[in-house]
């Protein structure tokens, strides 16, 4: 729609301002209360200028809270989360679209369905199924009448328990699902006449040609799984080893009641916390928008 | 080279039928068009050779194999698809190498064989190009070097020039002919296209509904159509057909309106008298004003320079005739003309098959015609 009205230009760019200031705004107030110290930042109001206490506040916070083990282990189970989410939803969403069998439909709808069924949802069973793994296995035979002792195996405090949970994506597979549907019939027959085998016109012809979804859905899922907050919680007790850093930085926030609120610190924190998050999206930004709309040929 | 033979292949689709039964034999090294409209079963056939479609029942054998079962890379064909199916992240070297790498064949050696199959098409300028910057015909050429590089028993072509724009498409014509000439690799070509299947085809294939209606030369199928159908399908415009009753002992053929046409009695002495469809070429008719005369009424005349069609209406259908530039014809203006007997040709009225000369015939043995049932 091409709209030529001096006003009409004028008018849309100060919504735009508006909203861009409404979004960025309470980034600033965090960077600025970050960059005071504990005596001014309690100040009312609180002084709007960014201070000069910047790198003394996160050396404090980075030190005090365990930070340097506590982004590793985020960025190890994100990253894992994300590589692991990306595998699977791909490799489901290529036996959907690809290959003709019977449960083809009944295999989609329950992938679709688990969309209903967050983490949140299923969180008991799912922490008791990560405390002892094979006791869903041990349920079904007892049923069957066996009474076989099967060893023990807890993913408690282990990156496998922080990560295989999250991994199940129904988004990630209906993405991929509705990307490998634009791609013409003839493109797999052409690979068939070729020679090329499925696996290999997965790896070859596939993925290359789902370069910008992929980035999409990184940046998502891996923004999703930083921002993990229940399940690290419930799943981790070890939390001077396997603590995440979204849990390290709830430590910090004051709750309102016995010590003082040094919200200075916490500020700090959350800057480095959103810092991980925030880098990738910047850099996958670009793909975000092409993965999720268009289809490249 | 291989021969391709085709036994008694059926295709069902949730037990609908869309190929019944079809027989052919292809030549090592021939040249044969499938022609019809869409729906009529020429590219599932096309598919069951190339094996992207099961084989619902008969079989289908390359080389005198049998590759029922075989998997498309195991039956030695290549294929060109009507939209390219080029690999869009690919160079053009990469997408004409594929198969090879597949094969495992060494980098030096591959190479070599891209470099002069892209010579041959006259694409080796754009090895380097990814197939979204080029033409549709560079594209076409592409996708043709796929074909050809993995030196293929037989080539299938799936409507490969419906994409192009009308010059682009004759050209292509051309070229695909010079390479089979130099090749003389075994092709089938999907078309619906009759100039394109005229103008190709050692043999044309005219298919309906899932059956052969006729197997013939070019200039068998143009001259002894063996069914109305195909009359109606061949030559550009397509035979003129009406229906009438013919009268055995006038030798004539009454239309609708009153008017009568001449047949040739020598070539169908033992005719009965009845229903009849008489089917003749737009150049057969030519433009008098004797008083055996029939009456046409032009509609529109297209002018084509070097002659002009006017479409006419006779008997309440619609006929082309070809007529010189030079004669005075105006839409709207009853015009006579008188069609040479020996130019009729006639058709069973129910069944559309064609009556084939019952006295003399000088060709007869030439044809293979298959009559539809």
């Amino acid at each position: 729609m091409i709209e030529r009205t001096p006003i009409l230009n004028l008018v849309s760019q100060a919504i735009l301002c508006i909203a861009f200031v409404a979004i960025l705004s309470p980034f600033y107030i965090v960077f600025a209360a970050a960059s005071h110290d504990f005596v001014t930042v309690n100040k009312v109001p609180m002084p709007l200028l960014p201070g000069g206490h910047l790198w003394e506040n996160l050396s404090e916070v980075w030190v005090k809270a365990n930070f340097g083990q506590a982004m590793r282990n985020s960025l190890i189970s994100a990253v894992a989360v994300t590589v692991g989410k990306i595998s699977l939803a791909s490799i489901s969403a290529f036996s959907i679209v690809f290959f003709n069998y019977r449960a083809r439909m009944l295999v989609f709808w329950l992938i679709f369905i688990t969309l209903m069924l967050p983490l949140e949802v299923r969180i008991v069973p799912t922490y008791a199924v990560a405390a002892n793994v094979l006791s869903p296995l041990k349920s079904m035979l007892s049923f069957l009448g066996l009474s076989i002792t099967l060893p023990e195996w807890n993913l408690l405090n282990t990156y496998p328990g922080l990560v295989l949970p999250l991994i199940a994506t129904a988004t990630g597979t209906f993405l991929y699902r509705q990307f490998f549907m634009t791609i013409p019939n003839e493109l797999a027959e052409a690979a068939k006449m070729d020679g090329a085998g499925p696996i290999r016109f997965f790896w070859q012809i596939l993925m290359p040609l789902s370069k910008s979804n992929m980035a999409a859905l990184a940046a998502i899922m891996f923004v999703y799984s930083w921002n993990q907050y229940l399940w690290p919680l419930l799943v981790v007790t070890d939390q001077q080893n396997y603590a995440t850093a979204t849990m390290q930085l709830q430590k910090l926030v004051p709750s309102g009641q016995a010590e003082p609120p040094v919200w200075n610190t916490a500020m700090a924190a959350n800057l480095i916390v959103l810092l991980p998050p925030a880098l990738v999206s910047i850099l996958l930004q670009r793909f975000i928008v092409r993965g999720l709309i268009s289809t490249e040929k | 080279m291989s021969n391709i033979s085709i036994r008694k292949v059926r295709k069902t689709y949730d037990k609908n039928e869309v190929v019944h039964g079809v027989d052919l034999e292809v030549a090592a090294g021939e040249f044969v068009v499938l022609l019809g409209p869409s729906g009529c079963g020429k590219s599932t056939l096309l598919r069951m050779v190339a094996g992207l479609e099961a084989i619902t029942s008969g079989e289908i054998a390359i080389g005198n194999k049998i590759v029922n079962k075989l998997e498309p890379r195991e039956r030695g064909c290549a294929m060109v698809f009507q939209n390219y199916a080029l690999y869009p992240h690919m160079s053009v070297a990469e997408n004409i190498g594929y198969a090879l790498k597949i094969a495992r064949v060494p980098k030096v050696e591959r190479n070599e064989k891209i470099r002069s199959v892209a010579e041959t098409l006259n694409i080796a300028d754009f090895l380097d190009r990814k197939p979204a910057q080029l033409s549709g015909g560079q594209r076409q050429r592409v996708a043709m070097g796929r074909a050809m590089i993995r030196e293929p028993k037989i080539f299938l072509y799936d409507e490969p020039l419906s994409n192009l724009d009308a010059k682009l498409r004759v050209a292509m014509r051309l070229e695909i002919r010079k390479l089979h000439q130099r090749l003389g690799t075994t092709t089938l070509f999907v078309t619906h296209d009759q100039v394109e299947a005229m103008t190709l085809a050692d043999r044309i294939v005219v298919m309906n509904k899932g059956i052969i209606e006729q197997v013939g030369t070019p200039l068998e199928i143009y001259s002894r159509p063996a069914s109305a159908y195909v009359a109606g399908f061949i030559g550009s415009p397509s035979l003129n057909m009406i229906k009438g009753v013919l009268n055995p002992e006038t030798a004539t053929i009454t239309l609708n309106d009153g008017q009568a046409l001449q047949y040739d009695l020598k070539r169908w002495p033992n005719l009965h008298a009845g229903e009849i469809i008489a089917g003749f070429r737009a150049e057969a008719v030519s433009l008098c004003n004797s008083s055996k005369s029939l009456t046409l009424n032009p509609q529109f005349i297209e002018e084509l320079g070097v002659s002009r069609q006017l479409h006419c209406e006779l008997a309440g259908e619609q006929i082309i005739v070809t007529s010189q530039s030079d004669h005075d014809v105006k839409a709207g203006i009853p015009l006579h003309v008188t069609i040479e007997p020996g130019q009729i040709q006639l058709f069973n009225a129910q069944t559309g098959v064609r009556l084939e000369t019952e006295v003399y015939d000088v060709d007869a043995s030439v044809t293979q015609i298959r009559k539809a049932s």
